[in-house]
């Protein structure tokens, strides 16, 4: 199938601009690329550089900082805390996904599941925690439920402000982002792919395995891969949920950006700020590689 | 190019806000260098000089916080200034930080109301000014020059419903099992003032010293292994909602709680530890002479027994006690303070916070 | 489909969506319990934390800032967002993928890493330009990139770009024309979805807000609840609410989105022009 907008077919088609086509459509392009390097990769380059800079000049002590075990843990967190909340929110939100597509497109649940995942998307930080706290905190009215009829889920110890606490709490809004990414994606299934299935004689198994998975895996795993970088950014939720240490990345980073006490290192700040970014990079990379790797064989 | 070209953009702007700010404010310049009142022409005249400014730009003062809410509005309503209270829940550190990076900007904090490692550690962003109650202050409250003055100050004290757990009378008791999972504090250890002086407090009952932190850390080391430990950071709705029903606070934070929580009761051991809080005005105040209006408000007798009814500890308490200007049932209904309060000096603060640094997350995980 | 098939679909469907919404809907329920709580155990629920709300002047003009803030927002987002894609869909599609990249991006950078580099750029702003909350927009639309490129692709994909420009281009049409005149009104249901998604991270931002010392919803809410537990709570119920409210009513006023045969686009399925994920 020939992809709209293929540069051989422009060209033949407009063979005076020849060589010179360079310049005039990139300026189509310039005001969007302007806005995007002034406000985003331009506070990153600052904050880049910032990792580098020490008090007389370029310097890689806060990098050398970052090889303390504290830093390593918090990174290893992270990474954990963000991978468990991206799986199960991509599965869980899969799910709800599919069956909101399967209803009636114009129908009043898909309009409400999608307002409502548009909007608990975004929600998080302090009011979310404490939502948390007061469900299955550890006076929590769920929790209270559960211990009337017998059932103490905290029998060895608080686990809420811990890490897998944490990655409940994020699945409160990774589930809804998956749900907006997955959707239109779900949306693109035909039901001829279906039928067609069926005509060979394959049934629901066969049809997941060998048609619709494969054709859908590369759209879910590009979600997934946006859970986990959304996760491993987060901060806000995690700040008002764990109280004490440097259990995670952000909460390192703002530990060492600002601190009552004196201790504040912007240097090693903006050094575990690089570590992100170097990490998200090779994330984004790999769902790059992997959009065009399966585009290919869509083609 | 395109920097000689932002300085010159710079330039401009900085010149066109110059030429449309200093036709109209001859007395905010005398205001921005005015030492005390007397320099911008006595109190009607700052007064005067304030009102034209009409906003004044707070920081980190959240509302139930040593009745700060109640003040800010008594302020705006006396002077009709409008008060913009930014970021409430700033660290010291920050309401610092906010000054460098709003310089230049209207909302540049135009006073801060810091710790005293942060107020010692940044003299050189303040502007000295010498308030009219300025002999009341004890010498050993305030920099000669009032770069910094404190205004208030509090004890360390522990906080409970006594509708969940029994009375509280010494520390060690929170060890005890009626205090399962009910034990938290106020702040991370690594970052936040209330909570190394929690741990401070903690430690001079277990054997420690000003010196020493290590006793503190042991005590909430045993506080988790024993179950008693909450890792929720204590605020008014965890309060309320009943996850942290035990609290250490300054004393005048854990008095708030009793609209919230009808029953919740102060403890404050022997020899607390105290800390105070200084006001400080920003070097390049946007709104100079709004600022000293303020800081006069503030250590005038409404605003000191402001501090007073939110159960703070006021520093020109003994002055206004003798004057008989103090509001006697505030100070009647704040917690005794028994035996000889301390305070961290700001080297101790240091070696307790580098020791926190190594050693808090191993012990608390 | 067979009716077994049905019926198991069905059943899959109530399972999922009853789940789905008790895990989403219970902890709102506890925090509206919270808002309803007395000050000791065994006082009767009461309503003092909602009436309460009216009673903040500060909070009324936070409200004002943020729906201002929305509003700038989502505007700013459309006229510098849908313009490009189009130009990228017709003439540059070799800067589709970094395009797509860069929307990507503010969703993995985290906040406090931008906003310390943001702060000189705002403070530059705040001297030379004008000093208001507003300048929080250029930030929002950074942060909105990621959900509004995804709607608005979702969009321009289910729709002949290409046919449509050259057809109005042919007629005489000037770029504007083609892009807001012709396009846009043909992928109005995606348009709103991007609006509405905006306007919902603005409602509910609250990180850069706080550490650029503004004051939006957000941090009054926070400030409430340094105050007043109950109130905050309430607050947040009560945004969180509206926002939803606001996002179903403008939803039953979009365009219902049309399910455009793929033929018609000149592709296999939708989705093979963008790769797999939209």
């Amino acid at each position: 199938m020939i992809a709209t907008g293929n540069p051989d077919v422009k060209t033949a088609r407009r063979p005076r601009e020849g060589g010179r086509r360079f310049p005039l459509h990139w300026i189509g392009a310039f005001p969007f690329l302007l806005y995007v390097g002034l406000f985003l990769l331009l506070p990153t380059v600052i904050v880049i550089v910032g990792a580098f800079a020490g008090k007389d000049g370029p310097t890689l002590s806060n990098i050398t900082e970052l090889n303390q075990e504290f830093v390593l843990n918090a990174f290893v967190a992270s990474l954990l805390v963000s991978t468990a909340s991206a799986v199960v929110g991509a599965v869980a939100g899969a799910l709800l996904a599919y069956a909101v597509a399967t209803g009636n497109p114009r129908g009043v649940l898909r309009r409400v599941v999608t307002s409502a995942c548009g909007v608990l998307a975004q929600f998080g930080g302090v009011t979310l925690a404490f939502a948390f706290i007061a469900t299955i905190g550890s006076v929590g009215f769920v929790t209270l439920w559960l211990q009337d009829r017998g059932l103490n889920i905290y029998a060895h110890g608080v686990w809420l402000t811990e890490l897998p606490g944490l990655v409940l709490v994020y699945t409160y809004f990774q589930i809804p982002l998956m749900v907006l990414v997955f959707l239109p994606a779900l949306d693109g299934i035909r039901p001829q792919w279906r039928e067609a299935t069926e005509s060979l004689g394959g049934g629901t198994w066969h049809y997941w395995r060998y048609v619709a998975g494969p054709l859908l895996a590369p759209a879910f795993l590009g979600a997934t891969l946006l859970l986990f970088a959304n996760a491993f950014s987060a901060y806000a939720t995690a700040a008002a949920l764990i109280s004490q240490g440097n259990p995670i990345v952000p909460i390192a980073i703002s530990n060492f950006l600002t601190s009552e006490t004196g201790r504040a290192n912007p240097g090693l700040a903006q050094a575990l700020a690089l570590g992100m970014v170097v990490i998200v990079a090779i994330v984004m990379t790999t769902y790059a590689l992997l959009q065009r790797r399966t585009s290919r064989w869509l083609r | 190019m395109s920097g000689a070209l932002r300085r010159l953009g710079i330039l401009a702007g900085a010149l066109t806000l110059l030429t449309a700010c200093g036709t109209s404010n001859a007395a905010n310049t005398s205001a921005a260098s005015a030492k005390s009142a007397a320099d911008v022409g006595g109190m009607d005249a700052l007064v005067a000089a304030a009102k034209k400014e009409g906003t004044l730009n707070v920081i980190a003062l959240p509302p139930d916080w040593a009745n700060y809410g109640v003040t800010i509005t008594a302020f705006q309503n006396k002077y009709g200034i409008h008060v913009n209270s930014a970021a409430p829940n700033d660290s010291s550190q920050q309401e610092v930080d906010a000054i460098g990076t709003l310089a230049g900007t209207t909302r540049a904090p135009d006073v801060v109301d810091v710790g005293m490692a942060v107020a010692l550690k940044n003299v050189d962003r303040f502007a000295p000014y010498q308030v009219s109650t300025w002999s009341d202050i004890p010498a050993s409250s305030k920099e000669p020059t009032g770069l910094w003055v404190q205004d208030y100050s509090g004890a360390m004290a522990i906080g409970y419903d006594s509708s969940k757990v029994p009375a509280i009378t010494s520390i060690q008791d929170l060890l005890g099992s009626a205090f399962q999972s009910k034990v938290a504090l106020p702040g991370n250890a690594l970052g936040s003032n209330q909570a190394v002086n929690a741990i401070m407090e903690a430690s001079l009952n277990n054997g420690g010293s000003l010196d020493d932190i290590s006793k503190g850390v042991d005590f909430f080391k045993q506080l988790k292994a024993k179950g008693n430990w909450v890792n929720v950071i204590g605020t008014t709705a965890t309060v309320k909602e009943g996850t942290t029903p035990v609290l250490f606070e300054w004393d005048y934070n854990s008095q708030t709680h009793v609209k919230d929580v009808s029953t919740w009761k102060l403890f404050l051991p022997a020899n607390p530890v105290v800390a105070a809080y200084a006001q400080a005005i920003n070097k390049g105040a946007p709104h100079p002479a709004a600022a000293r209006l303020w800081e006069e408000y503030l250590y005038s007798n409404a605003g000191q027994n402001e501090f007073l009814r939110g159960g703070a500890h006021p520093v020109r308490m003994a002055a206004m006690t003798a004057s008989g200007s103090v509001d006697a049932a505030a100070a009647a209904a704040l917690p005794p303070v028994k035996g000889t309060p301390v305070f961290m000096s700001d080297d101790q603060a240091a070696a307790a916070n580098a020791y926190l640094k190594d050693n808090w997350s191993k012990a608390m995980g | 489909m067979t009716r077994a098939r049905r019926l198991r679909l069905r059943v899959f469907r109530t399972i999922v969506l009853v789940l789905g919404g008790a895990f989403f809907l219970v902890p709102i329920g506890a925090m509206f319990e919270f808002s309803t709580r007395g000050n000791h155990v065994g006082a009767p629920r009461t309503l003092d934390a909602w009436t309460t709300i009216v009673t903040y002047p500060d909070l009324l003009g936070a409200i004002r800032d943020s729906l201002g803030l929305a509003a700038i927002t989502s505007v700013a987002m459309v006229v510098l967002l849908l313009p490009t894609m189009i130009w990228v869909r017709l003439r540059l599609p070799r800067l589709k993928r970094t395009i797509e990249f860069l929307c990507l991006l503010p969703l993995t950078i985290p906040a406090i890493v931008l906003v310390v580099g943001l702060s000189p750029v705002y403070r530059w702003m705040a001297i030379n330009l004008v000093d208001t909350i507003f300048l929080l927009s250029f930030a929002y639309v950074i942060l909105v990139l990621p959900f509004a490129y995804r709607a608005l692709d979702a969009g321009l994909s289910a729709i002949d770009v290409k046919t449509l420009s050259e057809a109005a281009r042919s007629l005489g049409a000037g770029w504007g024309t083609v892009m807001f005149r012709v396009i846009a009104p043909n992928m109005s249901s995606a348009l709103l979805n991007a609006c509405l998604l905006s306007v919902a991270l603005v409602l509910g931002e609250f990180t850069f807000a706080n550490l650029l010392s503004y004051l939006n919803l957000q941090v009054e809410i926070f400030q409430l609840g340094l105050a007043n537990a109950g109130t905050s709570i309430a607050v947040s119920v009560a945004s969180l609410m509206f926002a939803f409210i606001l996002l179903v009513i403008l939803a039953f006023f979009g365009r219902v989105r049309a399910r455009v045969a793929p033929e018609r686009a000149g592709l296999p399925f939708p989705g093979a022009a963008g790769g797999g994920l939209r």
